[in-house]
């Protein structure tokens, strides 16, 4: 049914919930994989992979340069800013380069050809090798607004219909960024705590996933014995449950010496295996079932 | 002096809106004639650049003063380069700001916040 490799994305609605974890260790566990650190204001995949000799390349995206003696002060482009990234003060056109949406608008309008467009860097993306995974880290500048240039770079650097399966480790949260993170995902794995607050965040990432028709399934992470609020959120709208990680201080330890636990040790190598198993089966009976309708 | 204040509601006698960019209306007090005029913020419901827009709204206004609880750091580049001075307001109503900084109570605004780009505030 399914042949292909399939593109997971791993989400969350908070950080620190195991996102890097879960899709680390599953692109571990995968043998010849992608992995894609999407969560470009502060990725971390890479500590735990430690790629060797990484490309890097930097990540442009276009604003206007105003010439001010060609500028007339007719304000055509500060009325076309759907994003008010120009104001007009005293006599000229003021930029506010990182609210611009790199559109081209104001340029293509300017009747005195005073605005063309220049290249901005915002980011970088390197690309390296560990083991037998692609490791692919996305940065964002400090400062910057938007991710989504740089995330937008490292989703087409992936081959599309590759060899190997893709795991995606999202920004936290549901908005914009992470949207365009799972865009191209045939599966996405959420990412919860046992907690109040972890039920909250997984209740926004479920409505995400539900808007966008992606098939998906939890992990709930850090388990405990006791009440689970996630797993209790999951129970009421029948989310399949892909799989448990215990609240276990060898995989704490594991995780805080940048070491990758489906390397290091057999337990977690079966534990995130049959999670991967899992996952293609969810997505086979989705692909199964679509193929239906 | 043209005193513009953001503004839940069109009335002098009510508090000051704590959002600049996202206030619903802009009072613009002429000192010299008493006379209040009120202008429909256009920029409130932007998904972005609100405070940029605002502060548009009001360097075209004519307005040399602005008096707000805060204000963001791209409004004030706006401001500042249209020559507009920006103070701090107290609690209590519009007419009760108006009547501090003639008699010279208040005090100028001089921290202003990072933008908010969608992550709330």
């Amino acid at each position: 049914m399914v042949d292909k490799p399939l593109t997971v994305a791993v989400l969350s609605g908070k950080g620190g919930t195991g996102k890097t974890l879960v899709s680390v260790n599953l692109a571990a566990a995968a043998g010849e994989a992608v992995y894609l650190d999407c969560d470009v204001e502060e990725p971390n995949g890479h500590l735990f992979f430690k790629p060797e000799k990484p490309e890097e390349e930097t990540v442009e995206v276009k604003i206007p340069q105003i010439d001010s003696d060609r500028c007339t002060g007719c304000r055509k482009c500060v009325e076309f800013c759907a994003f008010h990234a120009l104001a007009f003060v005293g006599d000229h056109p003021m930029l506010f380069d990182e609210v611009c949406h790199s559109c081209g608008g104001c340029a293509l309008l300017c009747p005195a050809g005073a605005i063309r467009e220049t290249d901005k860097m915002v980011g970088t993306v390197s690309s390296g090798r560990s083991d037998s995974v692609d490791v692919l880290t996305g940065q964002l500048n400090i400062g910057e607004a938007s991710g989504i240039p740089v995330i937008k770079r490292l989703l087409g650097k992936t081959p599309s219909g590759g060899e190997c399966p893709v795991f995606i480790d999202c920004p936290p949260g549901s908005a914009c960024a992470v949207m365009e993170s799972i865009r191209d995902a045939d599966f996405c794995v959420l990412v919860a705590e046992p907690t109040i607050f972890g039920a909250h965040n997984l209740a926004m990432v479920y409505e995400l996933v539900t808007l966008f028709n992606k098939p998906f399934g939890a992990v709930l992470n850090k388990c405990q014995e006791g009440a689970n609020p996630s797993e209790a959120f999951c129970l009421e709208h029948q989310i399949p449950i892909l799989g448990r990680i215990p609240f276990d201080s060898e995989l704490g330890a594991l995780n805080s010496e940048g070491n990758i636990a489906a390397r290091e040790n057999q337990w977690y190598r079966e534990l995130f295996g049959s999670l991967l198993e899992r996952i293609g089966k969810e997505a086979q009976h989705e692909a199964a079932f679509d193929s239906q309708r | 002096m043209k005193i513009t204040i953001p503004m839940n509601e069109q009335k002098l006698e009510s508090g000051v809106c704590p959002s600049f960019g996202r206030a619903p209306y802009f009072l613009l007090y002429d000192t010299n004639t008493n006379e209040s005029k009120w202008i429909a913020n256009s920029a409130a419901e932007s998904s972005g650049g609100a405070g940029i827009a605002a502060a548009q709204l009001i360097a075209d206004s004519g307005a040399d003063t602005l008096i707000a609880p805060r204000c963001g750091e791209n409004a004030e580049k706006v401001l500042s380069g249209a020559n507009i001075k920006v103070f701090r307001s107290v609690d209590g109503t519009a007419k009760k700001n108006i009547d501090a900084l003639i008699e010279g109570k208040l005090s100028p605004l001089s921290e202003f916040h990072a933008g908010f780009h969608g992550h709330g505030g």
